[in-house]
């Protein structure tokens, strides 16, 4: 076993100082290899703690929220569907929520304005988000203004800012009074943007959903199980630029490193040759190979990891910022909790680490059996 | 040492382009003697010098290496014998570039999985030997032929072998080269080791340290022709 | 002399590294530690506010409020949709848009 680990070991001694002869291709490759585990890993690592975050957080949301639609356009609450609403047996609890959106000219941002039921807001103030007030640079006492869709200006004084850390859920929120926000949108009283439900049995949410629908035929209740599952498949592996941007960066290191592995040169071959001919077996030149495959893959791979998990965890995704941005102009700051599914670590692991030691060792199985007197016959 | 009986070796078998470079060779190699193979080229010296060294098998006709028959082992028994019997000496040296003088010194031991710093330490005590310790880190393409052919000698060396196969050792050097190289030849000699060598340069068969020289043509042995 | 060995001076780089790997995991289980109250805080707040939505789109209504989104969004004509790339092709329609509204719907009878 010692010998076999030495002899390992002196295998190894070669790979590395063969490999540090072409110092810049292969620190090259050894970049390349590492920055698209980091994509790779990147990508995983957010997207799962997002997807949990949201299962967490949004636990909180609504049992049922009861939209109404006219003409294929979500509409206001008309004054008695409340009221009807909490008739219908198993519902608990009932409110009206207001809230809407309003655009921003001066950063040309898109703010939600929303009245909340449980929260004393006091006429002519504001609590805002944080995201908001960074993009706008508000501060507790200043004043703002807004202009109303129809057209008059309103003016309020911020009386607090909602906390950083909740901006995931609260960057763009416009938090007013339910009088300013009648007010300012022009809504009479009785009306509501859509209506929370809570329900006493929950497993009798499907039942008070579909008697809903069966009583007020032009709603639509959106239950809490279809948020969670509309944020459990978002960002799915499946969609869209995600999978379309990793794709093409594993083809194309595939390509690259297929043709650094397969295309072994004469001057390769050659010392193939030397190592048999000076005593060194065939199974010896591809356990050479293997290390190199494996060893390269290894560093690549954990250096990769660390750094996507800094990245994600410690650096809140930075890279990702402008993809996930688009062209809004609200981006909320938030770190992620560092919910890691080992699963997906080993499967990263194994498609990474595994195809490139493959490539490395296919086409040196043909070289190692060369005659070792090729050597004198050269 | 060596016997050889009736050894035959055709390339490209049964196919259109077949030539048998070696026709019934029947040689007897003694322990601890200089033996050289002389012919003009494509007379089979170097085909013979790499089944004498178990580089490659004969297409029939029997090896016999200290009375044991290696002609019928597969490869992997035959890599074994080699690595512990053989040291090689090649025409073009055949170091490996890019690598230091003494790594390319230690190669042959890889395998064995032995001690690194013991094996360290024989291969500067070689390459010392051979004037050659204040070039050990340097490498091997930035080394005189000279110096290149000295490191490959140390190189055949590192596993003590009883036997060291040398082909045309002396076609890519100078005279005084040549000379040097016959001088550590003889050093060899001297420690008991037995030399089987090919060589078409009169400075090495004519030599005094050559015991015997085998006259070879179209893949036979002929008598001497002087 | 000590003389570093290629293989020596990999597996500590290697074993560093394994180290640091491992390191993420306890890093991670003491993060979670740390930002648990900030999670119970986020939770709060969605249930106060009865929020329905992560604030991570806000280019429009139906990316701002994705589960709200009405079945006739522009953005539902087609998951890939790139009027507002890359959101649109970041994330795929609601999921109550694909099965369980339609059984909903099916369940519903006209009243008269």
């Amino acid at each position: 076993m010692k010998l076999w680990i030495e002899k390992q070991k002196y295998l190894i001694d070669f790979t590395l100082s063969s490999l540090a002869r072409r110092k810049a291709k292969n620190v090259g490759l050894l970049l390349v290899y590492t920055l698209i585990v980091f994509l790779l890993a990147s990508v995983m690592l957010f997207t799962h703690a997002l997807r949990h975050e949201a299962a967490h957080v949004l636990d909180g949301a609504p049992e049922v929220v009861l939209q109404r639609m006219v003409a294929g356009r979500h509409d206001l609450i008309p004054p008695g569907t409340l009221e009807r609403v909490g008739r219908i047996r198993g519902v608990q609890k009932k409110e009206g929520r207001l809230w809407g959106y309003y655009y921003d000219p001066v950063v040309k941002a898109n703010y939600t304005f929303m009245a909340p039921s449980n929260e004393s807001i006091s006429s002519g103030t504001l609590v805002v988000g944080a995201g908001l007030a960074r993009a706008r640079g508000l501060a507790v006492g200043n004043a703002i203004s807004f202009r109303s869709y129809s057209g008059k200006l309103f003016g309020f004084t911020i009386a607090r800012i909602l906390a950083q850390e909740s901006e995931l859920v609260s960057a763009d929120l416009v938090l007013m009074s339910e009088d300013d926000f009648r007010g300012f949108f022009e809504i009479a009283p009785g009306y509501f943007t859509d209506i929370a439900l809570s329900v006493v049995n929950p497993q009798e949410v499907r039942n008070v959903a579909t008697k809903l629908s069966l009583q007020f035929p032009d709603s639509r209740p959106i239950l809490r199980d279809e948020i969670l599952r509309t944020y459990e498949s978002i960002f799915n592996w499946r969609e869209g630029i995600v999978l379309a941007l990793a794709s093409l960066s594993i083809l194309a290191f595939a390509i690259f490193a297929w043709e650094k592995a397969s295309g072994l040169s004469a001057e390769e071959k050659r010392e193939i040759g030397i190592l048999k001919a000076i005593g060194w077996e065939t199974g010896d030149v591809i356990k050479m190979k293997f290390w190199e495959g494996a060893l390269v893959s290894l560093a690549a791979f954990l250096i990769g990891y660390v750094a996507a998990y800094l990245h994600v965890f410690h650096f809140s995704s930075s890279l990702f910022a402008p993809v996930l941005k688009g062209w809004a102009v609200l981006y909320p700051r938030f770190e992620l909790n560092p919910v890691i599914d080992g699963f997906q670590v080993a499967t990263l692991f194994f498609f990474t680490v595994f195809p490139y030691a493959a490539a490395t060792l296919v086409p040196i199985w043909r070289a190692a059996i060369t005659d070792p007197d090729s050597v004198m016959r050269g | 040492m060596i016997e050889l009986k009736n050894i035959c070796k055709a390339f490209n078998h049964g196919r259109d382009n077949e030539f048998h470079a070696l026709n019934g060779i029947d040689l007897h190699l003694p322990a601890q003697r200089v033996t050289a193979f002389r012919g003009p080229s494509g007379s089979g010296k170097t085909t013979l010098l790499s089944i004498v060294g178990c580089l490659s098998r004969p297409t029939s006709g029997r090896v016999r290496l200290k009375d044991r028959d290696i002609s019928g082992l597969p490869e992997r028994f035959l890599t074994d014998i080699r690595r512990q019997t053989f040291g090689f000496i090649f025409q073009q040296f055949n170091l490996i570039k890019g690598l230091s003088a003494i790594e390319n010194v230690m190669l042959p031991a890889y395998p064995l999985g032995g001690d690194w710093r013991a094996l360290r330490e024989s291969a500067e005590r070689l390459l010392g030997d051979l004037r050659l310790s204040h070039r050990r880190e340097a490498k091997v393409e930035w080394l005189s032929g000279g110096e290149q052919q000295r490191v490959a000698i140390a190189r055949a060396l590192i596993n003590d072998p009883e036997i060291v196969v040398a082909d045309e050792p002396t076609a890519n050097l100078d005279t005084a080269l040549a000379m040097e190289f016959m001088g550590i030849l003889e050093k060899l000699s001297n420690t008991g080791k037995t030399v089987i060598l090919t060589s078409h340069d009169p400075l090495v068969v004519e030599s005094s340290i050559v015991h015997r020289v085998v006259d070879m043509r179209d893949g036979r042995i002929v008598p001497p022709h002087q | 002399m000590v003389i570093a060995r290629p293989s020596h001076l990999v597996f500590t780089a290697l074993l560093c590294a394994t180290g640091v790997f491992a390191a993420t995991f306890a890093d991670a289980a003491w993060l979670r530690h740390r930002r648990a109250d900030v999670m119970t805080q986020k939770r709060d707040l969605v249930a106060r506010l009865q929020l329905t939505d992560l604030c991570l789109f806000t280019e429009a209504r139906y990316t701002r409020h994705l589960s709200q989104a009405d079945l006739h969004s522009a953005f539902q004509d087609h998951p890939l949709g790139l009027e507002h790339f890359p959101s649109g092709s970041l994330v795929p329609p609601p999921a109550h848009l694909m099965v369980p509204h339609e059984a909903l719907d099916r369940k519903t009878e006209v009243p008269d």
